[in-house]
């Protein structure tokens, strides 16, 4: 069978391999190349070593970001999925309108970011008009600012996993459990937790890549203001290549930087939180 | 199912945290039929009397975008996008995990890279590639999309394939199918709810990217319509908020209608596609 699929890669295989190599493996290799060079389109491109790497070392509002966005990140992801399980446990005790309700905290999900950013704008400026602060008053308003807004569109999402995580651990061994006189909260710890750690693997890694490289909520919520205090990895490399010219080298030199984070923590959350899980 | 307990106690304050999740869509619904000023200093009102403008905001929020015709954009290049996205990398995907040698091997290792590489890593070069393959119009911008999704899309395909029953296929080459005939007639209705799954992961992906078509798409001729609501702020960063909720409204309604409709597959897909990631 092998050999006979083996004649048909140009239609199974061809295709994708072309648009993959325009849309990821050539652009990620000349992104390499170019963070060591200094350019203002690609076809000016020079090599200047490690200067870009240097530049950025400097820059404080890069490291600022970077600092911000590693606190933004912590925060998010304690927040939204300590909130989306307690929220999915109480869903899964099966009282009356739980379908509702589910189908209700999943609801922002699909709107989008830009979109989410402009909605909240408005709600929380109205609140902060009676204090007469507005969001971007210091980075801090920004900043739980924003968490507020991650916590509105991302723990209906985490929820819907961690629920259908809950509802695979079989019943029987409640039941036992019960037999043996456990209390409620050891039968949390005991079970419940551990047997919902392959939803806790997934729902971290969700989170935290999703905080970690956040970027339209950023733009269209408060910009980066009060003067780029509140701006995020991201954003602060976007307004690197496109709000300073002569930086876009240091601007795709900041972005290798963050590739290499993201694949650090990915690797990192996914070995840690893979080990805590047990086999079923 | 476990029955279902009335605990009155839980319901009321699980409908009150719902009132709070769905105010803020209420909110810009309702601040779209008020006027400009009472929008920002007084957002929780009811509009009444003299805030209230009946469809003005409507009128210069269409004067001032073209908000139907990057509905229709964003529309054509979702639609396209995952089509192909859902056809092309089921097809690889298929392939890699029934052909084994070192081409199979490399193309899954790399999606797999793919999927933890942030998009501010190629979003410089992709986009001047991108300009310079003619592909900054709304046909052009699948293929990016096809070839930035590849990734997630074939690890999550492979996943689904190796569940499918390789005898299945084997009888159907035996009976004189080719691999092509083999691949639409067996292995795609065996895929069918794992083609669910993708195609509701990368819709909500393509619908509402904002980065990605702001640096592909010719600006001056095709708009999506995240690029619009950002648009509508203007280049000092004053926005006019009447427009601005009644083309928030025009988004989210749309939106909102198409999660009620197919909810219950929506919300199947997102728990499904979890369990493989």
């Amino acid at each position: 069978m092998q050999k006979s699929i083996r004649r048909y890669w140009p239609v199974f295989l061809l295709p994708t391999v072309l648009a993959f190599l325009i849309g990821f493996v050539i652009p990620f290799i000349s992104g390499i190349a170019l963070s060591f060079s200094e350019f203002t389109t690609i076809t000016d491109a020079s090599f200047v070593g490690l200067k870009n790497y240097l530049r950025l070392a400097g820059d404080s509002s890069f490291i600022h970001s970077l600092w911000f966005t590693a606190l933004f990140t912590v925060v998010n992801v304690i927040l939204i999925n300590v909130f989306a399980y307690a929220v999915a446990l109480l869903l899964t005790k099966g009282f009356r309108g739980t379908n509702i309700f589910r189908t209700v905290f999943f609801m922002p999900n699909l709107i989008g970011g830009i979109v989410l950013g402009y909605i909240w704008q408005l709600i929380l400026n109205g609140i902060l008009a009676n204090f007469s602060r507005t969001l971007t008053y210091t980075a801090w308003y920004g900043f739980w600012g924003l968490t507020v807004l991650m916590c509105w569109q991302q723990i209906g999402y985490m929820m819907i996993i961690y629920i259908a995580g809950l509802q695979a651990i079989p019943t029987d061994l409640y039941e036992a459990a019960y037999m043996d006189g456990a209390s409620a909260s050891q039968v949390l710890f005991r079970i419940t937790l551990p047997m919902s750690m392959p939803a806790i693997t997934i729902c971290t890694f969700l989170t935290l890549t999703n905080s970690f490289k956040l970027f339209d909520q950023n733009l269209a919520l408060t910009a980066g203001q009060p003067s780029d205090m509140s701006e995020l990895l991201a954003l602060n490399i976007y307004n690197t290549f496109y709000g300073r010219t002569g930086w876009e080298g240091v601007g795709q030199a900041k972005a290798v930087i963050f590739f290499i984070l993201v694949g650090a923590l990915s690797v990192l959350q996914n070995v840690l939180t893979r080990r805590k899980e047990v086999q079923q | 199912m476990r029955e279902k307990k009335h605990q009155p106690l839980l319901t009321l304050a699980f409908t009150l945290l719902s009132l709070v999740w769905v105010f803020p869509i209420f909110a810009v619904v309702m601040n779209s039929f008020k006027k400009k000023v009472y929008i920002n200093r007084y957002p929780f009102t009811w509009p009444t009397g003299k805030s209230f403008v009946g469809w003005d905001n409507y009128v210069e929020g269409l004067r001032k975008t073209h908000f139907f015709n990057a509905f229709g954009y964003s529309v054509f290049i979702t639609v396209v996008s995952v089509a192909v996205i859902l056809i092309c990398t089921s097809m690889t995907a298929w392939y890699i995990t029934r052909v084994k040698g070192a081409v199979s091997k490399i193309v899954y290792t790399l999606c797999l890279f793919a999927m933890v590489v942030p998009f501010q890593m190629v979003m410089y070069p992709l986009s001047k590639l991108a300009d310079f393959l003619k592909l900054s119009n709304p046909l052009g911008i699948v293929v990016v999309y096809l070839g930035f999704g590849a990734g997630l899309a074939i690890f999550m395909f492979c996943g689904f394939v190796r569940n499918v029953p390789m005898e299945v296929e084997e009888a159907a080459m035996i009976d004189g199918c080719n691999p092509l005939q083999t691949f639409f007639k067996v292995v795609i209705p065996i895929l069918k709810p794992s083609m669910v799954t993708v195609a509701i992961l990368d819709i909500m992906w393509i619908w509402n990217d904002y980065l990605l078509p702001v640096l592909v798409l010719d600006q001056k001729k095709y708009q999506t319509v995240p690029i619009v609501i950002q648009y509508l702020k203007g280049g000092y960063g004053s926005i006019d908020w009447g427009a601005m909720m009644a083309m928030l409204t025009l988004t989210i309604i749309p939106v909102v209608a198409f999660y009620l409709a197919g909810q219950k597959y929506i919300i199947r897909g997102v728990a499904a596609g979890a369990v493989k990631g």
